[in-house]
């Protein structure tokens, strides 16, 4: 077995049994941070241990008992599902938009909607943090899902136009031949064919919203202090075994969240 | 007679051209207005802040026309930051090259299949939060982590080494966050060549090393340059993972550009350091698109 040959260039599993290992070791690297937290978050001593001692729910006790913890994680998930109802909405519209136009406004438009994703993230921070402060913006679930719109925009315009460019515009055309109006053939007949790009893209929108830090760390605070800024904080300061019953939480929901774009992706594939 | 005189092409075809030319540029304009709403609020978030610190650069902490926010760059303490920057964004690329080129490579001779499968390890991480993945490190690295008890308790060491709050500690926790991003890119250039090639160059006799330099190597550096390229940028910009696994020792961009704002509150120094990040983050993309022809971050996730 180990001395077939494995490659084009007849070189065999044994010759190449270090690049096995190498790469067995990165996938150890990879993974073991995001797994190791979770047995650890059941840890029924006062502090963190792997493997634990004993087993306990004390940390998720704490976690949901914290009226802080529970306030700050309503705010995310609230500024995660606006920020996925805005970004999903505005992309589509605008990944519409660009594929039907051609020339030198699609290009434009197109390296607008990129932007986000290419200008560093501390500098919309406090670029953000400066104007809001001039409106008073900061530290409100608008300010907020304002800012997370915009850093979601790309990843929901570059998922969209995916689909469009594997979809017949002709469709739409016949349908408007046959007497749609332009919006009612576009709901009827384009956006049902393109669904599941828009909901990979509305997907990103989610996680992009729920996990972002940095902007938050500046712009939210008070009463609206999302989930992120106050981990933040409480990694900086101490290692408090909460965090590790929280993390396990929102690993459970990156492995769900996975297995959503998995699928989505799997059934696109299939189309 | 007259049927022939009164063919309608001809006698419509300025009107016509006419209508179709109003038809398509009310086509045009319905077209923009759907971009609207994102680019607005890309103008309110994005540029118009952006602009506005580009402004404020330009003043004094007492509001006085002066270039001194970037005459203050050449000072020591900040050309260390700028230093240790691009020496920590440097170090996390070339490991990233290191640890992913064999892997990107293997996932693409396998099977889609089982490359999938395997594609776990990579896009796990990727979808799970910076800020957890960063916490995890801190918990195996610290000085009671279990890194060190488990050293100690194999017998290796007899004191715990200091794996964290330092420039090793962030290393590793940057590492860890932007392997994916080498990966990805990579292992799809790495998937479009095919296998044929290096068949071929066997069958011309080259050795196998001499197949993978001359003729594999070679075609999978366009999806590596943008790898780099996307890696190397992020580094630079990276703030949570240097802030919490740096202990104030490492010396970030970023960091700097968020102490100049929550400790000392001067805009225009925040504004200028901002501000030239945005242009060497500008100046590499453009630079590795036009060198090596890569869109370094269309399609990345």
């Amino acid at each position: 077995m180990l001395n077939r040959p494995a490659t084009e260039t007849q070189i065999t599993h044994f010759q190449r049994i270090w690049l096995y290992m190498l790469v067995a070791l990165v996938f150890a690297f990879l993974i073991i941070p995001c797994l190791i937290v979770i047995p650890m978050s059941f840890s029924g001593s006062k502090y963190l241990e792997f493997p634990p001692r004993s087993w306990s729910l004390q940390w998720y006790g704490a976690y949901l008992g914290s009226s802080e913890w529970r306030a700050a994680t309503f705010v995310s998930l609230r500024a995660a599902l606006l920020t996925t109802v805005f970004a999903t909405t505005f992309g589509t519209l605008a990944a519409y938009g660009i594929s039907r136009a051609y020339g030198a406004a699609s290009s434009l438009a197109r390296g607008v909607f990129m932007l986000p994703m290419l200008v560093p993230l501390i500098l919309v921070a406090i670029g953000c943090f400066f104007v809001y402060a001039k409106i008073g913006l900061n530290g409100t679930t608008t300010g907020l899902v304002m800012a997370h719109t915009v850093l979601a925009l790309p990843f929901v315009v570059i998922a969209v136009l995916s689909g469009l460019a594997s979809y017949d515009m002709n469709q739409e055309r016949v349908a408007q031949s046959l007497g749609a109006s332009r919006p009612w053939a576009f709901l009827t007949v384009t956006l049902p064919q393109i669904r599941l790009s828009v909901m990979s893209g509305a997907l990103f929108a989610f996680v992009t919203s729920f996990d972002e830090v940095v902007i938050a760390l500046f712009i939210s605070g008070g009463q609206n202090a999302t989930l992120t800024r106050l981990m933040f904080a409480n990694i900086r300061d101490q290692i408090d075994p909460t965090v590790a019953a929280i993390s396990s939480l929102l690993i459970g929901l990156s492995m769900i969240l996975l297995v959503g774009s998995h699928l989505l992706r799997g059934r696109e594939d299939r189309k | 007679m007259t049927m022939v005189l009164n063919h309608p092409g001809i006698a419509d075809a300025e009107p016509n051209a006419d209508a179709l030319k109003r038809r398509g540029s009310r086509e045009r304009r319905a077209l923009a207005s759907l971009t609207l709403p994102g680019a607005i609020l890309i103008f309110l978030v994005l540029i118009l802040p952006i602009g506005w610190l580009f402004w404020l650069s330009f003043f004094g902490p007492s509001g006085e026309a002066t270039l001194e926010n970037y005459a203050r760059m050449l000072k020591p303490i900040y050309v260390r930051t700028f230093i240790s920057t691009f020496e920590v964004a440097g170090l996390v690329t070339l490991v990233c090259v290191l640890l992913g080129y064999p892997v990107a490579y293997l996932l693409s001779q396998l099977s889609e299949r089982t490359a999938g499968l395997l594609m776990i390890f990579v896009v796990l991480p990727f979808w799970t939060s910076v800020l957890v993945r960063t916490y995890a490190w801190l918990v195996l690295l610290q000085r009671t982590g279990l890194v060190n008890t488990w050293l100690i308790d194999a017998g290796v060491i007899s004191t715990p080494l200091p794996l964290v709050h330092n420039m090793l500690g962030t290393v590793i926790g940057m590492v860890h966050v932007m392997l994916p991003f080498l990966i990805l890119p990579l292992y799809a250039s790495m998937r479009a060549i095919d296998p044929v090639y290096m068949r071929a160059a066997a069958n011309c006799g080259a050795t196998p090393s001499q197949a993978f330099r001359q003729v594999f190597l070679p075609m999978s550096l366009p999806g590596l340059t943008a790898g780099i390229a996307l890696v190397f940028v992020l580094c630079l910009g990276f703030f949570v993972t240097p802030a919490l696994l740096g202990g104030g020792r490492v010396a970030m961009w970023a960091m700097q550009i968020a102490n100049n704002i929550s400790v000392y509150g001067n805009w225009g120094a925040a504004s200028a350091l901002g501000v030239v990040l945005l242009v060497v983050t500008a100046i590499i993309l453009y630079a590795f698109k036009r060198l090596f022809r890569v869109d370094t971050f269309e399609g990345v996730r």
